[in-house]
């Protein structure tokens, strides 16, 4: 069937090429211009000022101000500073955190040690069958100890992007700080944070085209923080260890690129993910959209198909010269299945088939094309030698919403 | 993580499908886990004349069902009777741990389908095997 070595990168959740523009950036930073950013002399000064340009527009495309940022090593870092930086400097305020079921695990497993080792509650709030959390859900769980409110931007396995402005609205009006990660929302919606209504806003590079290795915590002055990392004295204490300067030019200069012609890459991308459900969804029977219909990352296509197990999809579509992940139990690194599709209530062995397919700047209409041709072939010869394939069978699991809107109810 | 000799019985499983009528039958797995595999044996003068499975799983579940497939047709009962999940991995020139546990269960759905077998033909039981 594919006789063509066509090769086709379908996963930018997972990470991104660098931009050779962003790369040319970073250039200078390596062998002339190696600085450390806290020396007095010339090439430390320079290193400085370049960390100091670079802080700038990362400010700029947030809205913020430029003693507002912190450069950190990877959006795991960012979170992890937001949410234990938070909570341990706010022990005489409180014990208590309000957070999802579906965040990143960067948030989740911070959240569980903080509760484990240091007392904190957490309250895991529920989403819905399309993976949205209620913003009134939030107001209900803030109490008099809450001290840190964190709710993922848009979720990395689905999509779906969370009323951020209303409930950062909410937390405001009772006082407590607001962290959003944003690491799959950048590049792809505003992440103006007064828009937003958030005290603290992570990032990471290495999803909009700059490398791996590099992130970013937003965090409002006047936000309750104490260092992870101590040591020097760097990034206004916030955050101790010789700056990557080179990295952190090339953080900047991606996420400036990548905000700039937002609205025509987001125009294109939405187009070519519409006709990837809407190819899925026509071509392939009982398959479930995951994640919400229309409130989700321009980016991000995700389904689950009764009866092909994740890891297989993927490993057929890797030999089709498609790149594209799952969160199937067999797929990830996990004892258990997706546990954000657990969360939206998806049918146990339905969520063992979910694919996922992410797309990105160097994506064309015929690399959907291509998809499109390939994966009903391989779902079809899945479900031949798969015991528990019984054509229509999704409709009995999903209520009757096999062409898939999760907000079905 | 996976072999080269996983990935190639992954893309090309063998003795696909199902045995109309089988001798013997067996089920192991949960969909729920992501691991469900069934196995149908023809037997003939005590050795698996043909096998078939069917899996729905990972590249591991599916590469183990096709290796155990290959190891047993047309072995003896007693051979067949005595293959273990360890040794379809090493065949496949081994398998991720995290895989051992969940994915490999070629051979113990094998050994479902041959006391399938045993229950109908009692007489046919290895004596070394007999409880």
């Amino acid at each position: 069937m594919s006789s063509d070595s066509r090769s086709v990168y379908m996963d930018h959740a997972a990470t991104t090429s660098v931009d050779p523009r962003v790369l040319e950036a970073m250039m200078p930073y390596f062998v002339q211009g190696y600085g450390n950013p806290s020396s007095l002399y010339r090439l430390g000064r320079a290193a400085g000022k370049a960390m100091d340009a670079a802080r700038v527009k990362v400010a700029e495309v947030l809205g913020a101000r430029p003693t507002e940022i912190v450069f950190t090593s990877c959006g795991t870092e960012s979170d992890n500073l937001a949410l234990r930086g938070t909570a341990l400097a706010s022990r005489s305020r409180g014990n208590h955190i309000v957070t999802t079921s579906v965040e990143h695990h960067a948030v989740g497993n911070t959240c569980a040690q903080l509760s484990r080792e240091f007392g904190f509650e957490v309250t895991y709030l529920p989403v819905d069958s399309a993976g949205t959390v209620n913003p009134d859900d939030v107001g209900r769980a803030i109490t008099g100890r809450t001290v840190l409110v964190s709710v993922m931007y848009a979720n990395n396995e689905v999509g779906t992007i969370e009323p951020i402005a209303e409930i950062g609205k909410i937390a405001r009006e009772r006082g407590v700080p607001f962290h959003t990660d944003a690491v799959q929302a950048a590049g792809s919606v505003s992440l103006r944070v007064n828009d937003l209504n958030v005290d603290m806003l992570s990032l990471s590079g290495h999803k909009f085209y700059a490398p791996k290795g590099v992130g970013v915590l937003y965090v409002r002055e006047g936000t309750p923080l104490q260092p992870v990392q101590t040591g020097g004295g760097q990034e206004r204490l916030m955050r101790a260890g010789t700056e990557n300067v080179p990295y952190i030019v090339g953080l900047a200069a991606a996420l400036e690129l990548a905000h700039a012609g937002l609205s025509a890459e987001v125009e294109r991308l939405c187009s070519l993910r519409d006709k990837l459900i809407g190819g899925i969804l026509g071509s392939i029977p009982d398959v479930h959209l995951t994640g919400h219909p229309t409130l989700r990352l321009p980016n991000s296509a995700s389904f689950a198909f009764w009866g092909a197990e994740g890891e297989s999809l993927v490993l057929h579509l890797d030999l089709a010269g498609v790149a594209a992940s799952s969160g199937s139990a067999c797929a990830s690194r996990e004892e258990g299945p997706s546990h954000v599709l657990e969360a939206m209530g998806l049918d146990a062995t339905l969520a063992q088939g979910s694919l996922r397919l992410t797309l990105g700047r160097e994506n064309t209409e015929q690399d959907v094309d291509y998809v499109l041709s390939v994966l009903p072939g391989i779902v079809r010869k899945l479900r031949a030698m798969s015991p528990i394939y019984v054509p229509d069978a999704l409709r009995q699991v999903t209520g009757g919403s096999v062409r898939g809107t999760g907000a079905a109810e | 993580m996976y072999t080269d000799l996983v990935i190639e019985h992954f893309y090309n499983p063998r003795n696909v499908g199902i045995i109309e009528n089988p001798d013997g039958y067996g089920k192991v797995g949960s969909p729920v886990c992501g691991d469900l595999m069934e196995v149908y044996v023809k037997v003939s003068n005590g050795h698996i004349a043909d096998v078939k499975f069917r899996t729905f799983g990972c590249g591991a579940a599916i590469a183990s069902a096709s290796m155990a497939s290959e190891m047993v047709k047309g072995q003896p009962l007693e051979v067949a009777g005595h293959l273990t999940d360890e040794q379809v991995a090493v065949a496949l020139g081994g398998l991720p741990e995290a895989k051992m546990h969940c994915s490999n269960l070629a051979a113990t759905a094998l050994h479902a389908a041959l006391e399938n077998y045993y229950e109908e033909h009692p007489e046919a039981r290895p004596s070394e095997q007999a409880e």
